[in-house]
């Protein structure tokens, strides 16, 4: 994996790169600095080198696939907690590892606490969960985290490498599929393992219009990014035997020129058009009763509570959460609609959500036009039920 | 300041339809237009350009007749346009597409700042920016969404990671990709388009880059293959739920927990 390149034009013979190698992997050659194969691609000789004489040079070359083994994780932090698509990747990381008897290992970068939250892995069936701990790895730094990622990988060698697609896993995984010269299949919705290795990837594009099927059939690692909420998650396991292996981060490593000014929550409240669950509550909603628990299901839900044109006017609700040609128009992952007739007016504006479920006590009321799942039942009996179903479902 | 705006040309319209036997997408029609989010790129360059002064450069790698587009980018106010068009360009990947673009920028001289759109409206992978970033060798925050402060030396900007938002600094050179909505872009300039009309789009072909070295552009330089292409199943089919109430709510619950929402 000879990937760095020196400019023997530039380089000033220093040995500031070979003094700070953490992995012995320089040394004075005839023709200037030489690489062995201890480098893990770590980047801290381009660092330190004050001549701008290092940089990466990636070569493409077929690869021996039986050289690459094994499902490396990326585990995201999201700020202090594990992002939860980390839980799904390594659910289907450990289905897509069973075809070919490869293991599962994980990844995690940050600054304090990182090394608690690898413990936590361990509890899913991970081999080996690779730390890099250092308050120089606070705040998310595409840079100095592709740098440890990429020492992780170089050291490990890893069939596959699966990204959750996050803002941050979509920022972080080209620079790694760059830096190894492979191959990165954003924002996959499904995976199958090959007999021999190859990763079938398979993701929408334009817009959703068309599934398109990816492979990587020539470089090593396959890089895959994963939606949130779009794998199965991983279950515990009895008697977990994995370790937590703490990787030596020098302070060139973390080393970025990304400095971080502040970070905040986000406390502003979403609008209902960049919500991905809403629950509607038209006049079927007759009273405080019925609203509280619309209210409840919205919440239980995590998403907003909406309304229909009549409800706003007896002053339920301020216009923003007003659907319709005289409000605004949704396009949401999920849609409930409670008590709604589903007037043109309305349903014009929302039909194009991805999923409508619909109650309504009449048969023949419009909505059931356009719902993608139709219950013609009082939601005075639908809800209350539904909403205990969940609450037991989370306190589980 | 020097700042490189990369667009891309995309589909007009992004009804594609599939040839079920050969997987591959069926001809798409002549109508192109800018990648939408690429506008929002431009907009950032250029009011970046109001702010500090400089000199904004829109770069695309696609067909000869990506011609109009750039045309349009004059018109909204860049000071060159270059087009790298080139067969050997056919077929590139993420990979290649930004290995091809950063031998461009490298041709150009190099830039303080970089702007790239957040993604494009077909492939729609959101990797080029990150991807040429690697290449160079340079930081970069991707999907920014607001930009606080620019001088003629560093940039500070938003960007959202998880439920948090970071405010990162980087001096140049650097890259960024911009989230849509950033600005609102500016439309193009009737009095620019008449004052820009004679004005030369450049071409660069395989030929004037410096690295030569086939295996890394085009089909052959691309890692992923794309092995075929199909429609979505559509979620047209509408289900009545039945049964007592009970059994409607619980049949709700299932679906809610099929669908990872609870
Ligand atoms: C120019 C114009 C603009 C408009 N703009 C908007 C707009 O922006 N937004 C909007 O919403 N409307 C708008 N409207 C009004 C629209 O035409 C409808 O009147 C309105 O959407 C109806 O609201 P609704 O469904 O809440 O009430 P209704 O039509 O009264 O429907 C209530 C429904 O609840 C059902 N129901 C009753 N009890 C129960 C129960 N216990 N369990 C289950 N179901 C029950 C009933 O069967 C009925 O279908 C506009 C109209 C015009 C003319
Ligand atoms: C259906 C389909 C699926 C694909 N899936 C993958 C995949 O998973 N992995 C992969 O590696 N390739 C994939 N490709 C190929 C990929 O779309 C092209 O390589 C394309 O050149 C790069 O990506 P993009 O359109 O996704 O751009 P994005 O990465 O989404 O674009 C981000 C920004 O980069 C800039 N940019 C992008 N392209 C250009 C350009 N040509 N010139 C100037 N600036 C540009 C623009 O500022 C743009 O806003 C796919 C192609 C298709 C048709």
């Amino acid at each position: 994996m000879n990937f760095i390149h020196f400019d023997v034009n530039k380089c000033i013979l220093c040995r500031e790169c070979i003094e700070k190698c953490p992995f012995n992997a320089l040394c004075m050659g005839k023709n200037g600095i030489e690489v062995n194969d201890a480098c893990r691609m770590c980047s801290v000789c381009v660092k330190v080198c004050s001549a701008e004489a290092i940089s990466f040079e990636q070569k493409a070359g077929v690869v021996d696939k039986s050289e690459w083994n094994g499902i490396l994780v990326y585990i995201e932090q999201d700020h202090g907690d594990i992002h939860p698509v980390a839980f799904e990747l390594i659910g289907e990381a450990h289905r897509l590892a069973a075809i070919v008897g490869f293991d599962v290992y994980a990844v995690i970068v940050g600054a304090d606490g990182t090394e608690n939250n690898a413990e936590k892995l361990i509890a899913y069936g991970v081999k080996k969960v690779f730390v890099y701990e250092h308050k120089g790895f606070y705040g998310f730094k595409a840079d100095c985290y592709t740098d440890a990622v990429s020492d992780c990988i170089a050291m490990l060698k890893p069939s596959v490498v699966l990204i959750g697609a996050t803002s941050v896993g979509r920022s972080l995984s080209p620079r790694l599929s760059t830096r190894f010269h492979t191959g990165l299949t954003a924002d996959c919705t499904k995976l199958l393992m090959s007999e021999n290795t190859d990763l079938i990837q398979i993701r929408p594009a334009f817009g959703g219009n068309i599934m398109a099927q990816i492979l990587v059939e020539d470089s090593r690692p396959q890089f895959a990014t994963v939606r949130y909420k779009v794998m199965e998650r991983a279950e515990k396991i009895e008697n977990p035997v994995g370790e937590v292996v703490r990787c030596n981060v020098t302070d060139y490593l973390a080393q970025s020129r990304i400095k971080v000014c502040g970070i905040k929550s986000i406390h502003r409240k979403k609008m209902i058009e960049e919500e991905e669950i809403l629950v509607v509550a038209g006049r079927g909603v007759k009273d405080e009763k019925g609203l509280n628990l619309v209210k409840g299901l919205a919440e239980n839900l995590g998403g907003q509570l909406c309304f229909t044109r009549p409800m706003i006017e007896s002053g339920l609700g301020d216009t923003a959460h007003q659907i319709g040609l005289s409000g605004r128009t949704v396009k949401p992952k999920l849609i409930i609609t409670c008590g709604v007739s589903g007037a043109i007016q309305f349903s014009s504006c929302m039909n194009g959500s991805e999923c409508i479920i619909a109650i309504n006590n009449d048969p023949n009321s419009q909505i059931f036009n356009i719902a993608h799942y139709c219950i013609v039942d009082n939601l005075y009996e639908i809800v209350p039920r539904l909403l205990e179903r969940i609450q037991t479902q989370k306190e589980a | 300041m020097k700042i490189i705006v990369c667009i891309k040309q995309v589909p007009a319209t992004m009804k594609v339809e599939v040839d079920a036997e050969s997987g591959t997408l069926k001809r798409i029609g002549q109508n192109a237009k800018t990648n939408p989010y690429d506008l929002y790129a431009i907009e950032a360059a250029l009011r970046i350009r109001e702010q500090v002064g400089g000199s904004v450069t829109a770069l695309t790698m696609g067909p000869q007749q990506t011609e109009e587009m750039m045309r349009d980018a004059y018109m909204m106010g860049v000071d060159e346009a270059v087009v790298m068009s080139d067969p050997k360009f056919a077929g590139s990947d993420v990979l290649a597409t930004s290995f091809t673009l950063f031998q461009g920028i490298r041709l150009l001289g190099g830039a303080d700042l970089i702007i790239c759109g957040k993604q494009t409206t077909d492939g729609d992978t959101a990797q080029i920016g990150p991807a040429i970033a690697e290449h160079m060798g340079i930081p970069h925050v991707a999907w920014v969404s607001n930009i606080e402060r620019v001088t003629t030396d560093l940039i500070s900007v938003i960007q959202k990671t998880g439920s948090f938002i970071q405010e990162s600094e980087m001096k140049f050179p650097c890259l960024i990709t911009v989230d849509k909505d950033i600005f609102v872009p500016r439309l193009p300039s009737y009095r620019l388009g008449l004052a820009t009309a004679n004005k030369n789009i450049r071409f660069i072909s395989f030929k004037d880059l410096s690295d030569k070295n086939m295996t890394r552009y085009g089909l052959i330089g691309s890692p992923t293959k794309v092995e075929k292409m199909f429609q979505p199943e559509s979620s047209d089919g509408q289900e009545y739920i039945n049964g007592t109430s009970i059994e409607k709510a619980d049949s709700i619950f299932e679906l809610l927990k099929n669908q990872k929402i609870i």
